[in-house]
């Protein structure tokens, strides 16, 4: 576990212990910021086996600050995977029938071309350097990823959060390459509040005089104390008030009545520094910058004359929305217009609102009423594209 | 939403209007039990609108593309033609605003497919007349002031709220207390006194 310990999140950025695609001078990533990007590279997990028909592909696209590491432990923390409550062996997401596919954005930090990956023009740490990438970037390099795979149509694109972005991006950019799309807790764009969040995060990295104005993996610095304040702020916005409530009231941390001091008096305050210690172990704060910047500039009805149902007009995509009641970053609002532009997109749309007070991480947790609507839903559009036999390899 | 207890027999009065084939939206679709049998016996391409969560739950884990929405807001979010029938069974009688609905109903679909308890229905007529109390009967078992359904109608006044808004009743059928359609050929009083359930079929 030493060797774990000390092993830094650019580490992963350049190393992966991950399967990578390369891509080449000849394949460049054209970016929404109107420059290419190449070479590049894609790092991903697979799990379970492409059947013969290539078509048992189920593409988890991760959130802000998720990775690859979807169903296996991770090589920087040593945790379980982060959706292994959904994926696996003989689980809703079942391995055994299906190919899932995880890679890391474009912009991360576990091993895809991001800015904490050599660039090299120049031989150094890309830093600020890399062009800011969007959403939409994202899915256009998966999309080189699954063709590189030589997998035409994805029986599934999931993902919430971050990664519902994607799968509604998915959806509307390769509409004949989704058969049916699983965004969750998520919309078609980043609200005004959520993008003033983000704000505080990227304010609080900056103002880290380790940040080194963006170029400290070169310095040798780290600006670990900037990125665990924004992981303490953007970590609040992921629970909600109540289940913040039931489980830490006011109580005192270790202690039986307050210091009058600025400890961590409280058991929140103690929870959330935890939050932050841990985040910056594994998580590369350019990377974080760059990350909510894409989901900041996300809007999938402004790329679409600001009519949202243009995005999926004419599509065959069968779509299933989850979104949770007390979700305050992705309030169920959020999901509501998307159902109603494929309404009027006349697409084929189920969307469930799932009772909990466990706010936006709902959709990483063990939640049964999600998984009996995801499994029904996985389960009729499996019989509908013909896998209820062939997905067996 | 479970606003009526009886053996849904309307269901399958509602199914055998149906081409096969066709796109049916249900609103207010319950646990998705007409859309399943509709998908299974007419092939049709069904999609479904449910308040309740456990309903939609329910319909999603059975494999329909059932959203949660409410009738009286989410209907104006649809195009126009959109579906060939849109359905409405046993729910008319328990939205805000019922007119409106209805001419949403006929503005979204080709055709559209009601059906409601008959307030009518002599039983309820004798409950009120003798009791001289609101009928709680076993098809609609809610007390007055804990209820669903906040309209009801008989189904003469559906067939004027018909005419008002300028829908022709295509097709008509009216069911009796033990789930037997009524001759077609009996008058429209005869069918408001006997039908405990009516079920119509509207074009604009």
């Amino acid at each position: 576990m030493n060797s774990l310990e000390r092993k830094l999140p650019h580490d992963e950025a350049n190393h992966p212990s991950s399967l990578v695609a390369e891509f080449d001078r000849e394949t460049p990533l054209a970016l929404d910021a109107g420059v290419e990007l190449a070479p590049f590279r894609i790092a991903y997990q697979t799990y379970g086996t492409l059947n013969a028909e290539r078509t048992n592909a189920i593409l988890v696209c991760h959130a802000l600050t998720g990775d690859q590491h979807v169903a296996n432990r991770h090589p920087v923390t040593g945790k379980p995977g982060w959706w292994e409550v959904l994926i696996g062996p003989g689980k809703i997401i079942d391995t055994e029938r299906f190919f899932v596919i995880c890679p890391n954005v474009i912009g991360g930090c576990l091993g895809s071309t991001g800015p904490a990956s050599i660039n090299p023009e120049t031989g150094r740490v890309y830093g600020l350097d890399l062009p800011v990438v969007t959403i939409r970037d994202m899915v256009r390099a998966q999309a080189m990823l699954v063709d590189r795979l030589g997998i035409d149509r994805l029986f599934c694109v999931v993902g919430g959060s971050m990664g519902g972005m994607q799968v509604l991006q998915w959806a509307s950019s390769y509409p004949d390459r989704v058969f049916c799309a699983l965004p969750i807790a998520t919309g078609a764009r980043h609200s005004s509040q959520n993008i003033a969040f983000h704000e505080v995060g990227r304010q609080a990295v900056m103002a880290d005089p380790d940040w080194c104005g963006g170029n400290y993996i070169e310095e040798g610095r780290r600006p670990e104390k900037g990125l665990a304040v924004a992981r303490m702020a953007a970590h609040i916005t992921y629970l909600s008030e109540s289940a913040l409530h039931r489980k830490f009231g006011r109580n005192l941390q270790d202690r039986a009545k307050p210091t009058f001091g600025f400890d961590a008096d409280f058991q929140i305050e103690s929870y959330l520094r935890h939050q932050g210690m841990t985040f910056v172990e594994r998580f590369d704060a350019n990377s974080y910058l760059y990350m909510t910047r894409a989901m900041d500039y996300f809007d999938l009805a402004a790329d679409h004359g600001g009519v949202l149902g243009e995005a999926f007009r004419g599509s065959k995509t069968r779509f299933c929305l989850v979104s949770f009641t007390s979700d305050w970053l992705f309030p169920t609002e959020e999901s509501r217009r998307v159902v109603h532009a494929l309404n009027a997109a006349g697409a084929s749309v189920s969307f469930v609102e799932i009772e909990t007070d466990k706010g936006h991480d709902a959709f990483l947790l063990d939640e049964p009423e999600m998984f009996a609507a995801i499994g029904g839903f996985l389960r009729s559009a499996a019989q509908a594209a013909g896998l209820e036999d062939g997905a067996r390899p | 939403m479970s606003v009526n207890a009886a053996h849904r027999v309307d269901l399958d009065v509602v199914a055998a209007f149906i081409g096969e084939g066709s796109r049916v939206l249900d609103v207010g679709c319950g646990d998705g039990a007409l859309l399943e049998l509709l998908t299974k016996e007419k092939k049709v391409d069904g999609r479904g609108v449910e308040l309740s969560q456990s309903g939609v739950n329910a319909s999603v884990g059975r494999g329909l593309s059932v959203i949660q929405g409410d009738a009286d807001t989410d209907l104006v979010h649809y195009p126009d033609r959109s579906f060939d029938y849109v359905v409405l069974t046993q729910t008319l009688q328990a939205t805000r605003n019922p007119r409106m609905v209805l001419t949403h109903l006929l503005r979204i679909g080709e055709r559209a497919i009601v059906s409601f308890p008959n307030f009518g229905y002599w039983r309820m007529r004798f409950y009120l007349l003798f009791r001289g109390r609101m009928p709680i009967t076993k098809e609609l078992p809610f007390t007055w002031y804990d209820t669903p359904n906040i309209h009801f109608c008989t189904i003469r006044d559906f067939v004027a709220l018909c005419d008002e808004i300028g829908a022709t009743v295509e097709e008509a059928a009216a069911l009796d207390g033990s789930g037997q359609k009524i001759g077609l050929s009996m008058p429209w009083w005869f069918w408001n006194l006997f039908g405990q359930q009516a079920v119509f079929v509207l074009k604009r």
